[in-house]
């Protein structure tokens, strides 16, 4: 039995230890936001906090998290000033690799308050986004980290434009909270 | 478990704006889509205007507008219905967007060939229009006043002499039991007018869910009781299983059973591509079931493809006469003419989507229906494939579209939701297909390899007096018909339409077989034909010694209005979108002003680069700056993109795909490339397919829209063509060494 923490709640797991962590949250804790790209720690997609560090989930096997606290997307509230940058910059066409780029910059703001693009090339290169946003990822990057110089870490959501969710599909995510 | 409810769209269930009226019809422009699926197209391409079907207005003021174009990235599903909400003069942030199941009611559903807004602009505008007649007609009359003395604010009709406004929730009742107005009684605003249009402030309707990991792609879809699927597909096209072995597949924990799916019977059109599916309680035991597998497989046609001998087939293929596609003048009269003869010949190989969310899908067969939840970019496909691999009535397929991680031309083909389909029927349960890395490259439906062959005749001023230019390639059409070697809609994708200012020239096809599956990719046939068109262009220049924007710009010629020969069906594209050099040229002169062109010292190890491309009706240059390194390593400090796609609904959005084109013209000119080796795919996940990452991407791109009143224009695609002849031209400027082939990757600098 493998015990850890995910987004805070106390976790067991007593399936196949091989699973990699990536699969765990998404079929098992269904935790979506976590993305699958590639299966070998090539793309960044499936980027998640392990004690606080990015980690590719899909390379990580279910018997290497034992007794550590796993942090995903969903579990990034309130809104993260890495979050709002990218919000203000509109880093994000299709989507799909955003949530990886996001927890990837947020570990990563974490260590280098006050990065240079260099630094920033460095540590967002494992992760890769087919639509092509780099430049506004880099941008945000910056952003966020004047954001976290002037701001709590812990800001209010910003005004959103958008009720939220308003995709179709977004409804039996509402319908699944609540059963 | 999660589930998704049988969701159906039920765009009139609070009422507002009801009844089909035959008052409007609105035509599509031709696109790439292949004769055996232009049937269903033509069916569905002239619905009669029906407002209900696209907006409906609550008593709370929420405004509903259905997003009838899959949202891939390229923005199509909020630009839409900002359109919608501009001339209805909705408030942006009481609009709901419900995304539209496959149905031909829609007409035309496929998001692809750059023409969502262009295609649906001015029925959107028509449809919000007609809806702010309705509200005004209504408040109106309850006022008794006569509607000229109304307007239309920001959700309320206001009667400013009296000074009586009310929400479009109150009035929306009664708005629903006025009959629906002529088109001609429907003013639409003023350029002036539009709130939303063109605006900087738009951003994409779902981008808060897409930072909190909230947004529902393909792959978060989800059914009751389903299972998980992993697909072993024969490594080369059309083989079939001779045996295989599940032993030790079925000893996985998880591991509930193995199924077989057939392989198709020729064309392979969309079909699933057979194999041996491994069904799972989770996704993880389905793809570790399937390393176990063993399989063995029949030969098949394509067994023998390899890329090396098959670029000497293409090439000596394009040294040959073609069929001829646009001649101007005799090309032949003048080589024989003798005097300065340039030739040169370039070659583009095979490339894959790889968008980032892998083929997924979710279907259940139930009672002689289909329920799926796909990815995709064409639901109608989807409804087209499954209906006709299981025999059913398109009609009895459903097909709801999630968002795409993703698309790039490879989400138009659901062969994967029919696999879904197919797996479900058998299992009596719902089944969730999901694709590997792996299974992405080895099985997509390819960007198609290709040699070009140009000739020039050179005259006393450096510039062609005739130009022959020669393309070979699989063409797309081999997907649907398997005795397809010629190209067809590909030759309108800037090879037959090429305005250069030439007295004499000649386009050309040869042919070519298949045997990989050929699809199209974000701006297709494009890639290759600008690759050699403007790197032959650049290679005139540096042979007339003349300056390469100059030469370009002379090659253009003066502002005209280029005659083209069009297909019957473009006759509307004829009309509003004629070829016009003055926009071409003015790309050209904004994209070198603003990358300093001529004016900044290079250096050693730097040059710079231009290509100029016109595709999906927008013109665009790019000009590209690289720096060439001790170890032969390109780097790209800048990139200035301009770009004239007419009227232009989200700055802000356009200029993020023109950004990402850059860099998905990065990853093709330096490492893009997929070859095969007895018919299998050679290459298999990031590792040996790369992509440009942050440090190898464009460190700077500067995008410029040109502002525009034409009609609106293509903008997902059209940035891609220029940027690997503008590279190349780069790097001949910053080490004299002239590369006709991609990716750079396969040539060394140093």
């Amino acid at each position: 039995m493998i015990q850890f923490k995910v987004n805070g709640q106390e976790k067991k797991f007593d399936g196949d230890p091989e699973m990699p962590l990536l699969w765990y949250l998404r079929d098992v804790a269904e935790l979506s936001g976590t993305k699958f790209g590639c299966g070998m720690a090539l793309c960044g997609a499936c980027t998640v906090h392990q004690n606080g560090a990015a980690i590719r989930s899909c390379t990580t096997a279910m018997s290497e998290i034992g007794g550590t606290e796993i942090t995903t997307i969903e579990g990034i509230a309130p809104m993260h000033p890495v979050q709002k940058a990218w919000m203000e910059i509109r880093v994000p066409q299709c989507g799909y690799c955003q949530t990886g780029q996001i927890m990837q910059a947020i570990a990563f703001l974490k260590d280098n308050k006050n990065p240079s693009d260099q630094d920033i090339d460095t540590a967002m290169s494992g992760n890769l986004c087919r639509c092509g946003t780099y430049q506004r990822i880099r941008a945000a990057i910056h952003q966020a980290a004047k954001h976290q110089a002037t701001t709590h870490p812990t800001m209010k959501h910003p005004t959103m434009k958008h009720p939220a969710p308003k995709h179709p599909a977004a409804k039996h995510q509402a319908a699944k909270e609540t059963t | 478990m999660k589930t998704i409810e049988n969701v159906s769209l039920h765009v009139s269930r609070r009422g507002f704006l009801h009844g089909a009226l035959a008052s409007g019809v609105f035509v599509l422009s031709a696109r790439l889509i292949p004769q055996p699926v232009w049937a269903a197209e033509a069916e569905a391409a002239a619905p009669p205007f029906q407002p209900s079907l696209w907006m409906s207005i609550a008593s709370d003021g929420t405004v509903t507008i259905v997003a009838h174009r899959s949202e891939m990235g390229c923005g199509s599903r909020t630009a839409l219905p900002l359109v919608v909400a501009d001339e209805l003069d909705a408030d942006w942030s009481k609009v709901k967007i419900d995304q539209a199941t496959g149905d031909p009611k829609y007409g035309d559903q496929d998001t692809d060939g750059s023409h969502s807004v262009r295609s649906s602009f001015d029925l959107m505008r028509q449809v919000g229009a007609t809806g702010r007649v309705m509200l005004i007609s209504a408040a109106a009359a309850q006022w008794k006043v006569s509607p000229k003395e109304c307007t239309a604010e920001s959700h309320f009709v206001v009667h400013r002499a009296s000074g009586r406004k009310v929400g479009y929730g109150e009035v929306a009742a009664a708005a629903a039991k006025l009959p629906v107005p002529k088109k001609k009684d429907v003013p639409l605003k003023s350029r002036s007018q539009w709130r939303y249009i063109g605006k900087e402030s738009n951003s994409l309707f779902d981008l808060p869910e897409m930072v909190t990991g909230k947004t529902i792609f393909g792959m978060d879809a989800a059914m009751p009781g389903m299972v998980y699927a992993s697909v072993e597909h024969p490594p080369v096209l059309g083989q079939k299983i001779k045996s295989y072995d599940d032993k030790a597949a079925l000893k996985v924990p998880g591991v509930q059973k193995t199924l077989t799916i057939d392989t198709f019977k020729p064309p392979h059109q969309f079909q699933p591509l057979g194999g041996v599916a491994v069904i799972a309680d989770n996704t993880w035991a389905a793809f570790k079931g399937r390393k176990s597998l063993k399989v063995e497989w029949d030969s098949s046609p394509h067994s023998e493809y390899n890329s090396a001998p098959f670029r000497k087939t293409l090439a000596a293929t394009s040294r040959k006469p073609g069929k001829v596609v646009r001649n101007v003048g005799d090309v032949d009269a003048e080589f024989a003419k003798g005097g300065k003869i340039i030739e040169a010949e370039y070659y583009t190989p095979h490339l894959a989507h790889v968008s980032m969310e892998p083929p997924v899908a979710v279907a259940e067969y139930r009672d002689g229906k289909v329920l799926a939840w796909a990815p995709t970019q064409n639901p109608q496909a989807v409804q087209e494939t499954i209906a006709s691999v299981l025999g059913i009535k398109k009609e009895d397929v459903t097909c709801h579209v999630t968002l795409l991680g993703g698309g790039f031309g490879r989400k138009s083909k659901p062969d994967q939701v029919a696999e879904a389909a197919v797996l479900s029927k058998q299992l009596g349960k719902p089944v969730k297909v999901v694709w590997t890395r792996e299974d992405d490259i080895h099985c997509d439906f390819f960007h198609s390899v290709a040699a070009m062959y140009m000739k020039a005749a050179i005259g006393a001023d450096g510039r062609p007096t005739a130009w022959l230019q020669r393309t070979v390639y699989p063409p797309i059409g081999s997907t649907f018909d398997i005795s397809a070697t010629y190209a067809l809609d590909e030759m309108g994708l800037g090879w037959n339409n090429l305005p250069f200012d030439i007295p004499n020239h000649r386009a050309e096809n040869g042919p070519a077989d298949y045997h990989v599956r050929i699809g199209w990719l974000r701006s297709v046939a494009n890639i290759y034909h600008a690759f050699a068109i403007h790197s032959f262009a650049d290679e005139l220049a540096h042979n007339a010694n003349k300056d390469c924007v100059q030469y370009l710009l002379d090659l253009i010629g003066p502002p005209r209005i280029v005659p083209l020969e069009y297909k019957e069906e473009d006759a509307d594209e004829k009309q509003r979108y004629p070829l016009d050099t003055a926009r071409w040229r003015r790309v050209v002169e904004i994209a070198a002003e603003k990358s300093g062109w001529g004016k900044r010292p290079m250096g050693k190890g730097r040059g710079m680069g231009i290509a100029a491309h016109r595709s999906f009706l927008t013109y665009v240059a790019t000009v590209v700056e690289v720096e060439v390194d001790g170890k032969g390593q390109v780097h790209i400090p800048g990139v200035w993109t301009a770009l004239d796609a007419g009227t232009v609904v989200s700055p802000d959005n356009v200029r993020n795909q023109f950004e990402g084109a850059a860099v998905f013209g990065t990853s093709l000119a330096l490492f893009g490339e997929i070859t095969a080796t007895n018919g299998a795919i050679d290459q298999s996940n990031f590792n040996n397919y790369q992509l440009a990452r942050m440090n190898r991407a464009p460190r700077h791109v500067d995008v410029q829209i040109v502002k525009s009143e034409a009609p609106p224009a293509g903008v997902g695609e059209p940035g891609v063509p220029p940027f690997a002849p503008a590279l190349y031209n780069a790097v001949f400027a910053a080490t004299g060494k002239r590369v006709r082939e991609l990716p750079l990757s396969k040539t060394k600098l140093v």
